[in-house]
């Protein structure tokens, strides 16, 4: 009995036995679909060992949307707590639990796997390849995140989840101030997940500088595979702080060790620093793909050329820079002197330039355009005002005297929302309704995708303007109640409002696809929204080779020039295609990855040795391995096509 | 005979390897600390370029100067870093 004890949550609630029966019940429903419908084999052949890049994309963008709605509900619950004083609806621990899985799932497991999706997705399209450089190292990515997510998502049931914040600082995050596995969890789940976006890093700049379609010199690239290599550049160079800092994290939790200890020559803030040396890049890792799609978008939208494409890519370069010297910002007060807050300071501010001149473009190429108000040109068109709001605040915390104002104030925490989600999150719904009919070969509902897009951005107006107020007030984040006496009540009120409505908006959403999957006519062309790059050249649904010749580009705007100024995109003969073969090991790498991660979070020293081990076995068994991947006949190509243009 | 005889996969080889006896030698020689973390960092940097270049085969290609550029970047930033950190707690704690 006590070694089970372990397993149970320090701190149960009847919604947590009500989320244990409800997990129990769709697993076993999923199970019983599955075999009901004979679909396990499908499920294996075509997606679980699949090592193509759209596939793989789609299975990113589907875990992210799950996990958009997990974090979702925590984020309700944390407003429903708020919305009136002394609100006795959760305590403090359980407050501390929502809000810390609430950021790490919506930043690492949602917004990470978004944009994930859209690069696996968009990247060898634009560039003219057949798939990823390493493909079968993409599907391990994959499998990495996706089983790093799961364990996290276990926490609450098996254990308890972690209550240290998404920033976990020590010595908070330590075992004397937090003996339960929770923070167990987040240094686990992470670590895992994070290997695979570290690989993903590596695989996308192959990608980019290897595979692209020999015509297509780098300044041909679309913007948003310039903002995908800028992305995986910087990936490339932060997460290893991340796995290292999370090493020394998850040893002195569980060996002993001392290096974020308060004794024994241990450094607690070291912690923090390591922690945004990698967090506020990470910050751009997540908006940067944002702002790729956008100019896909926009200029798509606006029937005309990306404005200052130069001087697009020379400031996401500059961007990429800058964001490895202003770390700091994040905690000024953390007891350093004026010289260092004055230095991080000035590089803060000095971001705002080259992220003021990709605004401008945008504004630019808006300029005289023959706007096109559809769904994912309406969210690009809120995006630019109710972000420069969100980056105007920033550039507020950015001076280091006044942060003591703000730091962890609701001001803060408004900050940041207003950047993410006018920034990310409308960049993923626009790109997934952009995208949408060359993944799924539909369109979504226009009238009702208009619909959530205003009641989206009302209800985040509503949700989190109010909290600039109660935060210069002095509300502090964090805390789970108030007194009445703060007069923080109505804006709390007004705040939970604005949630209810984005809730709504997304549950609209939802019904969109439902919607669509049943009405939206499917006899819609390879083209619908009459785009510019490349990625919008080849059929739909696109073949699992993409090209069948590899395209023969002259501009950024590839497919532009083909239907405008009559340019060639395909010459040449068919040739049979050398693609790679499936494999199942990455799944199983993955599912053996989660036993390892659940089982030092328990402790559980056996089977995490043999776990290490298996892992091993795989890599050593991959290194002997001789594949040589298969070829695609000619005559099945021209079938393919046959097939595909017919439909067009 | 060179296609039998890969000296510099061998030289490389050696060196890497008298590399480490260095580094293993401060934890021997009882050295000072700021004098053991100087050896410590040299041939840290010098063990992972000539990992890179030797055996990584970084340079051998068309496409060098995105690995050796990709190199600098991270050299500077972990430089960076590290000097951020020191006029953080230190010198200016
Ligand atoms: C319906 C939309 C959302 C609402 C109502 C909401 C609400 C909240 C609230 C109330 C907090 C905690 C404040 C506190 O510390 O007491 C919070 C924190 C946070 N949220 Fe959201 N959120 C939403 C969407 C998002 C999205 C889309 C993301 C990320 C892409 C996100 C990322 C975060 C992060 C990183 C934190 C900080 C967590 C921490 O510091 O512990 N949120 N949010
Ligand atoms: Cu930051």
């Amino acid at each position: 009995m006590d070694f089970l004890d372990r397993f149970a949550v320090p701190n149960p609630s009847i919604a947590i036995y009500a989320s244990m029966v409800a997990i129990g019940l769709t697993v076993v429903a999923i199970f019983a679909g599955l075999t009901y419908f004979k679909k396990w084999g499908y499920l294996w052949r075509e997606w679980l060992t699949t090592v193509d890049h759209k596939r793989i994309g789609i299975m990113y963008l589907i875990s992210a949307l799950i996990m958009l709605f997990r974090g979702g509900v925590d984020a309700i619950m944390m407003r429903a707590q708020l919305a009136v004083p002394d609100n006795k609806l959760m305590d403090a621990q359980h407050y501390n639990e929502v809000f810390s899985t609430h950021g790490v799932i919506m930043l690492l497991f949602m917004a990470m796997p978004f944009i994930f999706a859209f690069m696996n997705y968009l990247v060898p399209l634009q560039i003219g390849a057949r798939d990823v450089a390493f493909p079968r190292l993409n599907a391990l990515s994959f499998w990495l995140f996706f089983f790093g997510a799961m364990l996290l998502n276990i926490s609450f049931v098996v254990g308890g989840s972690p209550d240290a914040g998404w920033t976990s600082y020590f010595p908070l995050a330590g075992n004397e101030l937090s003996p339960s596995v929770g923070t167990n969890y987040y240094m686990f789940a992470i670590q895992i997940s994070g290997l695979g976006s570290l690989m993903t890093g590596i695989n996308m700049i192959t990608t980019i500088i290897k595979m692209r379609a020999p015509s297509m010199t780098l300044m041909k690239m679309p913007m948003f595979t310039w903002s995908s290599l800028v992305t995986n550049l910087i990936i490339v160079t932060v997460f290893p702080v991340l796995t290292v800092a999370l090493a020394m994290g998850s040893m002195d939790r569980l060996f002993g060790t001392h290096f974020f200890t308060t004794t024994n020559g241990g450094m607690d803030m070291l912690w923090a620093n390591l922690f945004w040396v990698w967090g506020h890049p990470e910050v751009y890792i997540l908006i940067l793909p944002a702002f790729g799609l956008y100019s896909e978008i926009i200029s798509t939208f606006a029937g005309r050329n990306l404005y200052g494409y130069k001087s697009m890519v020379a400031s996401m370069v500059i961007i990429s820079a800058l964001s490895c010297l202003v770390w700091a910002h994040h905690f000024f007060t953390m007891g350093q002197g004026p010289t260092a807050n004055s230095f991080f300071s000035i590089t803060t501010m000095a971001i705002s330039v080259p992220t003021g001149v990709k605004m401008f473009n945008w504004l630019f190429t808006l300029w005289k355009g023959k706007i096109r108000f559809t769904v994912p040109m309406l969210y690009s068109i809120g995006f630019i005002p109710l972000f420069v709001i969100g980056g105007m605040t920033g550039v507020m915390l950015a001076m280091s005297a006044a942060d003591y104002q703000y730091h962890n104030t609701m001001f803060l925490v408004a900050h940041f929302h207003n950047v993410i989600i006018p920034g990310v999150v409308f960049a993923m719904l626009a790109g997934l309704t952009y995208y949408w009919p060359k993944m799924f070969g539909f369109m979504l509902n226009e009238r009702i995708g208009k619909w959530a897009f205003w009641l989206l951005s009302i209800g985040f107006c509503l949700a989190f303007f109010p909290m600039y107020i109660t935060g210069l007030d002095g509300q502090a984040r964090r805390m789970y109640t108030y007194s009445e006496a703060t007069g923080y009540g109505a804006l709390n009120m007004v705040s939970f409002v604005g949630a209810g409505i984005m809730a709504i908006s997304f549950a609209i959403i939802v019904y969109n696809v439902y919607y669509s999957v049943r009405y939206s006519p499917r006899n819609i062309s390879a083209d619908p929204w009459d785009a510019r790059s490349l990625e919008w050249a080849t059929h739909t649904p696109v073949p699992e080779y993409n090209f069948a010749i590899t395209p023969n580009v002259a501009s950024s705007q590839a497919f532009w020039d083909t239907k405008k100024k009559g340019h060639e995109l395909f010459s040449g003969e068919l040739e049979k295609i050398h693609m790679p073969n499936n494999s199942g090991v990455p799944f199983i790498m993955g599912a053996i990855f989660f036993v390892w991660g659940f089982s030092f979070i328990f402790s559980l020293w056996i089977p995490a040795i043999i776990s290490t081990i298996a892992i091993l076995v795989c890599l050593v068994l991959r290194s002997f391995e001789v594949d040589h991947g298969r070829y695609i006949s000619v005559k099945e190509i021209e079938e393919t096509e046959i097939k595909l243009r017919g439909v067009n | 005979m060179s296609e039998l005889f890969p000296r510099k996969q061998i030289m490389g080889f050696v060196f890497s390897l008298s590399l480490t006896a260095v580094a293993l030698a401060v934890y021997f020689l009882h050295l000072s600390f700021a004098i053991g973390m100087f050896v410590l960092v040299v041939t840290a940097f010098a063990q992972a370029l000539l990992q890179l270049v030797v055996f990584m085969h970084a340079g051998e290609t068309k496409d060098k100067w995105i690995i050796y550029g990709k190199v600098y970047f991270m050299i500077t930033v972990a430089l960076v870093t590290i000097l951020g950190t020191l006029l953080i707690f230190l010198w200016d704690m």
